[in-house]
């Protein structure tokens, strides 16, 4: 049962046009991989509208695997779709997922955090592609393999890494954990450990955006929200209900699933009648794409299109992203159903080497720029640890805090006053 | 590796054989729970398995191990991770005879799924007079386990011990876990199994009887593990194993706990708890779950109720209040027995932090049952435990 990537490469129909002809659905698949379309040149957006509206005639479009594109893009030198700066960042910013996810396997087996840890190794591009097109103020939703979009979004590896230890200086104070991530300065809503339910209460973060632009008539409210999640969760009843209304009230939400085709130890194709995810966009009136998640570029243009296509008000879209986890579920999976010959086949396509490669072929960064990135990251991830080791374990009193905004919600206690303001209060046993 | 695991599942008349030639067989829950579901679905071809990885990851902890390769994909499902969707096909099939056991892989899942617990399974037998019974059983770990963050950690046996039409059991031991699985298997009311992650591993010696494939326990019968005169203390799950180790520590300055093994929480044993209550005079509660409202509260007021109920025996009145106030066929005055207040012990009331430390402050601790049984002993130590 192997499935190499070719299984996705098949004939993409367009999906028949909706009845209101001013809405463009994108299901063809643009960016880079034009090699493969009908049309030879390079897609611009205003082009690529008419293509699809002209292509309702079938013509049909391939998503190819990245290594066909990689040779068509060297050869188109001057079509270059990153400058160096935004090179290097990508680059970094990979880097630090990848760094960390191996620190904190390393610090698991150490004993200096439990629980369920589940890493991202392999899927950094879609993390990258997409948080690093945000803004600060913009939201993003994910689920327990968050760590990396913690980190993309900004949050500093010393608190993550002392959250993940539980320690009282962590984002959350140790109070929530590795699958608990939240962060109000950089907007990241968590960290939820249930399949699916992250993604509604990310459609009411786009529609909290949405209704201060309209109701409020806030100026310049116009954040975009991303929710992440995988292929199991796409057969998640709240997945669809949340489709549906984010399209009907054209929320400024982009939906991202990283379809890294495995959910524990649930193949997608057995759990899923018609696994093409991406289909499930325009069955609810969203422009539905399919990209290659391994790579970060491919991720990048298509993150740039649906967050700017949020950005203007034109509603939802749906992405999937085929990508790859190179561990097991969790740090406590044994991973043993996966195919080994699956597992080299996206070892092979690992997204940093294939980046990396995209940098020196096109002449954007040298050996020692990268190597010296590397350093850095490794230089701050040692420092995040050094930082979490020494932070002080949360102290007793902080079981009963953030239970409630007002903490008056203890109640009144035998003497009459609020228990929250006896001094004892928080010094009770497990049944306090 | 898997011819072992069909040796494995051989009749356990044959390791009945061998039980008798040497001391008490141990088994840990987990085999205990295989073995059981193993039986039941070899006796009964109506008796399937619904659940996530419960087949060819051989379940997400392993409890049905080796069941896809004996009964096949049609018997031991692996479901997309839909809750809902799955337990209320399981519902559905359970009204037209078959007798499902849905797996969540833990019970904290189930909230995703809890309409169709209540309103499809529970209800049912009662909106339709009868006409449509449903003999499924919801199974999976409860509570908390190590490290999991407040998502992962609830505890829900009082949530669905207060839905009427439902059954709520809760093993400790592997014989628990046999027979009160057998049970529910075989009972042709929905079941609620709350087992513990933390437990699974743990060995537990069985006598020749428990591995017997016909063995069964009464579901409503709570189980007395040690007896004592002092003072007596209910839990259920994990916390009997911290009941019984705090009755070690008790013993050695003079107190005899009693400790009773709940078993099952819906319906609960209110005659034992109320006999032994009258025995001892004392009462404490344990449980690992919030404390508002929880099973700790319904125990406290089982072995209130009686006082009303005699006060009010004679007052046609209140007849009909005699009557929700239900269980003991006895009245007789538990509260008048009570020599101290009932100690509640219970899980902090606070979602479940990760932090470690945190976490060990959350939940009972042996300590706490010790304190508890003092205080309730008149032996008090103060409340604020030592860090």
């Amino acid at each position: 049962m192997s499935l190499s990537a070719t299984k996705f490469v098949h004939p993409i129909t367009t999906p028949p046009t909706s009845r209101s002809s001013d809405k463009p659905l994108f299901s063809t698949f643009f960016g880079s991989n034009h090699t493969k379309l009908r049309f030879n040149k390079p897609i611009v957006a205003a082009q690529r509208r008419s293509s699809s509206a002209a292509s309702t005639s079938f013509s049909p479009v391939v998503a190819v695997s990245s290594d066909v594109v990689k040779e068509k893009k060297l050869k188109s030198a001057s079509n270059l779709l990153i400058t160096k700066e935004e090179g290097l960042v990508l680059y970094e910013d990979m880097i630090l997922g990848r760094f960390f996810e191996d620190m904190c396997a390393q610090m698991y087996y150490r004993g200096k955090m439990f629980g369920f840890v589940h890493l991202y190794n392999g899927q950094e591009a879609v993390s990258t592609g997409f948080i690093k097109l945000l803004k600060k103020e913009d939201y993003v939703v994910s689920t327990y393999r968050d760590h990396v979009h913690a980190l993309s979004k900004g949050v500093p590896a010393r608190e993550v890494m002392s959250e993940l230890f539980g320690k009282a200086t962590g984002c959350c104070r140790g109070q929530g954990g590795s699958m608990h991530m939240f962060s109000k300065e950089y907007n990241l809503l968590g960290g939820f450990a249930f399949i699916g339910e992250g993604i509604p209460v990310a459609t009411g973060a786009a529609f909290s955006s949405k209704y201060r632009r309209e109701v409020l008539k806030e100026p310049g409210a116009d954040e975009v929200t991303l929710a992440f999640f995988g292929d199991g969760t796409c057969n998640n009843g709240q997945f669809y209900e949340c489709l549906n209304m984010a399209a009907l009230w054209k929320l400024p939400i982009v939906f991202v699933v990283e379809n890294n085709l495995w959910a524990i130890g649930m193949s997608h194709l057995r759990a899923t009648s018609d696994p093409q995810i991406w289909k499930k966009g325009p069955a609810f009136g969203m422009p539905g794409v399919h990209v290659d998640g391994m790579d970060v570029l491919k991720v990048r243009e298509v993150a740039k299109e649906a967050i700017e296509r949020a950005r203007r008000g034109e509603g939802p879209t749906l992405v999937e992203c085929e990508t790859y986890r190179f561990r097991g579920h969790s740090l406590a999976d044994p991973d043993e159903l996966r195919d080994p010959a699956e597992k080299a086949h996206y070892a092979g396509r690992d997204p940093i080497t294939a980046f990396k490669k995209y940098l020196f072929d096109n002449k954007l960064a040298s050996e020692q720029e990268l190597k010296a990135i590397d350093k850095k990251i490794d230089e701050l991830l040692d420092d995040a640890v050094e930082f979490a080791d020494e932070s002080p374990l949360p102290p007793r009193s902080q079981l009963l805090e953030n239970v409630f905004a007002d903490p008056k919600g203890f109640g009144i206690g035998a003497d009459g006053k609020y228990r929250c303001e006896d001094p004892k209060f928080t010094q009770g046993t497990a049944h306090v | 590796m898997l011819r072992a695991i069909r040796n494995k599942s051989i009749l356990p008349a044959f390791s009945a054989v061998r039980a008798f030639s040497s001391s008490a067989k141990e088994m840990t829950i987990r085999e205990a729970l295989n073995t059981a579901l193993d039986e039941e679905m070899s006796a009964d071809p109506k008796v399937f398995l619904m659940g996530e990885e419960v087949g060819e990851y051989q379940g997400a902890y392993k409890i049905t191990k080796g069941l896809l390769d004996k009964y096949g994909p049609e018997r031991v499902l692996d479901t997309p991770i839909t809750e809902a969707g799955f337990t209320g096909i399981g519902v559905g099939a359970a009204y037209y005879g078959l007798k499902p056991v849905v797996e969540f892989m833990t019970f904290n899942f189930s909230m995703q799924a809890i309409d169709h617990i209540i309103n499809s399974a529970a209800k049912s037998n009662y909106m339709s007079a009868g006409q449509i019974s449903v003999p499924i059983v919801f199974r999976g770990p409860n509570g908390a386990a190590a490290g999991v963050g407040a998502q992962h950690s609830q505890c829900y046996a009082a949530w669905y011990a207060a839905c009427p039409g439902l059954k709520v059991l809760s093993p400790y031991s592997s014989e628990d876990a046999r027979g009160l699985l057998k049970a529910a298997i075989r009972d042709p009311d929905p079941v609620v199994f709350l087992e513990n992650e933390l437990l699974y591993g743990e060995s537990f010696p069985v006598s020749a009887e428990v591995l017997d494939s016909s063995f069964c326990l009464p579901i409503g019968k709570a189980k007395i593990e040690r007896e004592g005169k002092d003072v007596t203390i209910t839990a259920f799950s994990k916390m009997v194993g911290y009941a019984l180790k705090a009755a070690e520590i008790l013993a050695k300055e003079g107190i005899s706990a009693e400790i009773i093994n709940l078993r099952s929480i819906r319906p609960l044993d209110r005659a034992t708890i109320n006999a032994s209550v009258r025995k001892t005079n004392r009462l404490v509660t344990v449980e690992e779950g919030f404390p508002q409202h929880g099973v700790g509260a319904e125990i406290w007021f089982s072995s209130l109720h009686c006082l009303f109920s005699v006060q009010l025996v004679n007052s046609w009145k209140y007849t009909n209040l005699l009557h929700l106030l239900n269980s003991t066929s006895v009245i007789e005055e538990s509260f008048g027995y009570l020599d101290a207040p009932v100690e509640r012990i219970a899980g902090a009331d606070v979602p479940m932090p990760y932090a470690a430390n945190l976490e060990r402050m959350a939940v009972p601790q042996v300590e706490d049952i010790v304190r508890a049984a003092k205080r309730a002993c008149y032996r008090s130590v103060p409340m604020a435990a030592t860090a």
